[in-house]
């Protein structure tokens, strides 16, 4: 080969070289570019993901507030459930406190009744009526006054507290006492603490009645220290009082009385069968 | 269920019936009655009791005699006693606490107060 040859074959491989090198450089370039289109897209695929997470998460959000809200009211309606309920306690035991108080009304009314009408003895019904009058309504010092039909007034038969002569017999009519025994109608002072006893002017008078006719009065003085008031027990037992003590003494007198004429026909018949 | 005995001492059968009408409405209770303190002492030898109710003012032998006696009594010593007094009857009721008595009612008579005083001294729930 020739000079000249030569220099023509190493300028085109010169030629070759420098194309070859462009060409690879290019390549280079495209590679890097090809990288960053990659990164980028990795970079929008990213963001991508975290817009559509985001957008899950509000309406996840969305739901989750609503589902408290149904909670809110779900706790609203329970708390006023107990609330109720609550309430409903409460009167039951209101309810049961009353019911209690009622039984042991009953109970007293049912031995004071019992007892009254346990005897045919005088003594011992008028003994009975001292005692539900100390124990059961917490009377201090009372008398029991019972009518002469005779001499028409009313005359104490038994007493507590005070001495039985001491208490005046007093004429139908006359008085608060005479008053009761004429109308029949219980008598009862405004003011049980402020009431000074005096024994023409009670501080009760309860007329002892069968139907409607009078046998008598209780009448009342002086209660108990701890006794400040009437209940209504008292009231209730203050009407039992007026017939079934008024029952019991009548029939204890027609049973004494029925007593003592068969013991006075059975003297006469052994008289006459002697 | 455990049974208690409770003795209950009083002349007037008014207020025996009405103490025993209360207790009578706790479970497993067994009431006995004693009109004095004498009848009181019979029923106290003849059984043993878990409680005892017992009036002050008795005939033949009153409550705080009653009281004493039970007291020195050995099988008696823990067994408690509830005496029955008025409000006004102070110094008997103190008396009677001194004598060895738990507890005590005042008249009128509240059931309510009888059942939670048993329940307290039985130990009742």
């Amino acid at each position: 080969m020739s000079t000249e040859e030569e220099k023509g074959v190493h300028g085109r491989a010169e030629e070759f070289l420098q194309i070859f090198k462009k060409g690879a450089e290019f390549t280079h370039e495209l590679m890097k570019e090809n990288e960053r289109l990659r990164f980028r897209v990795m970079e929008l695929e990213a963001a991508q993901q975290e817009w559509s997470g985001a957008a899950e998460a509000e309406k996840e959000k969305g739901k989750l507030l609503k589902r408290i809200y149904e909670l809110e009211m779900e706790k609203e309606e329970i708390l006023g459930h107990i609330r109720q309920v609550e309430a409903e306690n409460q009167n039951f035991a209101l309810r049961y406190v009353e019911i209690e108080q009622e039984n042991n009304n009953l109970a007293n009314l049912y031995i004071a009744s019992y007892q009254l009408h346990s005897t045919l003895d005088s003594k011992e019904v008028l003994q009975i009526i001292i005692e539900i009058i100390i124990n059961l309504i917490g009377g201090e010092e009372f008398a029991l006054m019972l009518l002469d039909e005779k001499a028409n007034e009313l005359q104490a038969v038994s007493t507590e507290g005070i001495a039985r002569e001491d208490v005046p017999a007093v004429k139908i009519g006359v008085g608060i006492i005479g008053q009761v025994a004429k109308t029949g109608e219980n008598y009862f002072v405004e003011d049980v603490l402020s009431y000074v006893p005096d024994l023409q002017n009670p501080m009760v008078c309860i007329p002892l009645k069968i139907k409607e006719h009078v046998i008598g009065v209780l009448v009342i003085y002086k209660l108990l220290v701890q006794k400040s008031s009437f209940t209504e027990l008292d009231y209730e037992l203050f009407t039992l009082l007026a017939g079934h003590a008024a029952t019991a003494v009548f029939s204890s007198r027609l049973y004494s009385d029925s007593e003592r004429k068969l013991t006075t026909i059975q003297g006469f018949l052994d008289l006459l069968t002697k | 269920m455990p049974e208690y005995k409770v003795l209950i001492v009083e002349d007037s059968p008014t207020m025996r019936q009405l103490i025993s009408f209360a207790l009578k409405r706790l479970h497993g209770i067994r009431i006995i009655e004693a009109s004095d303190g004498v009848d009181g002492l019979k029923k106290l030898s003849a059984e043993k009791f878990d409680l005892i109710f017992t009036d002050i003012n008795m005939p033949i032998m009153d409550g705080l005699k009653l009281v004493s006696l039970v007291r020195n009594d050995a099988s008696y010593k823990g067994t408690p006693i509830v005496v029955i007094t008025t409000e006004g009857a102070q110094e008997d009721r103190e008396r009677a606490l001194a004598l060895g008595a738990n507890d005590y009612i005042t008249k009128p008579i509240q059931p309510n107060k009888i059942l939670d005083l048993a329940r307290n001294l039985l130990n009742i729930a």
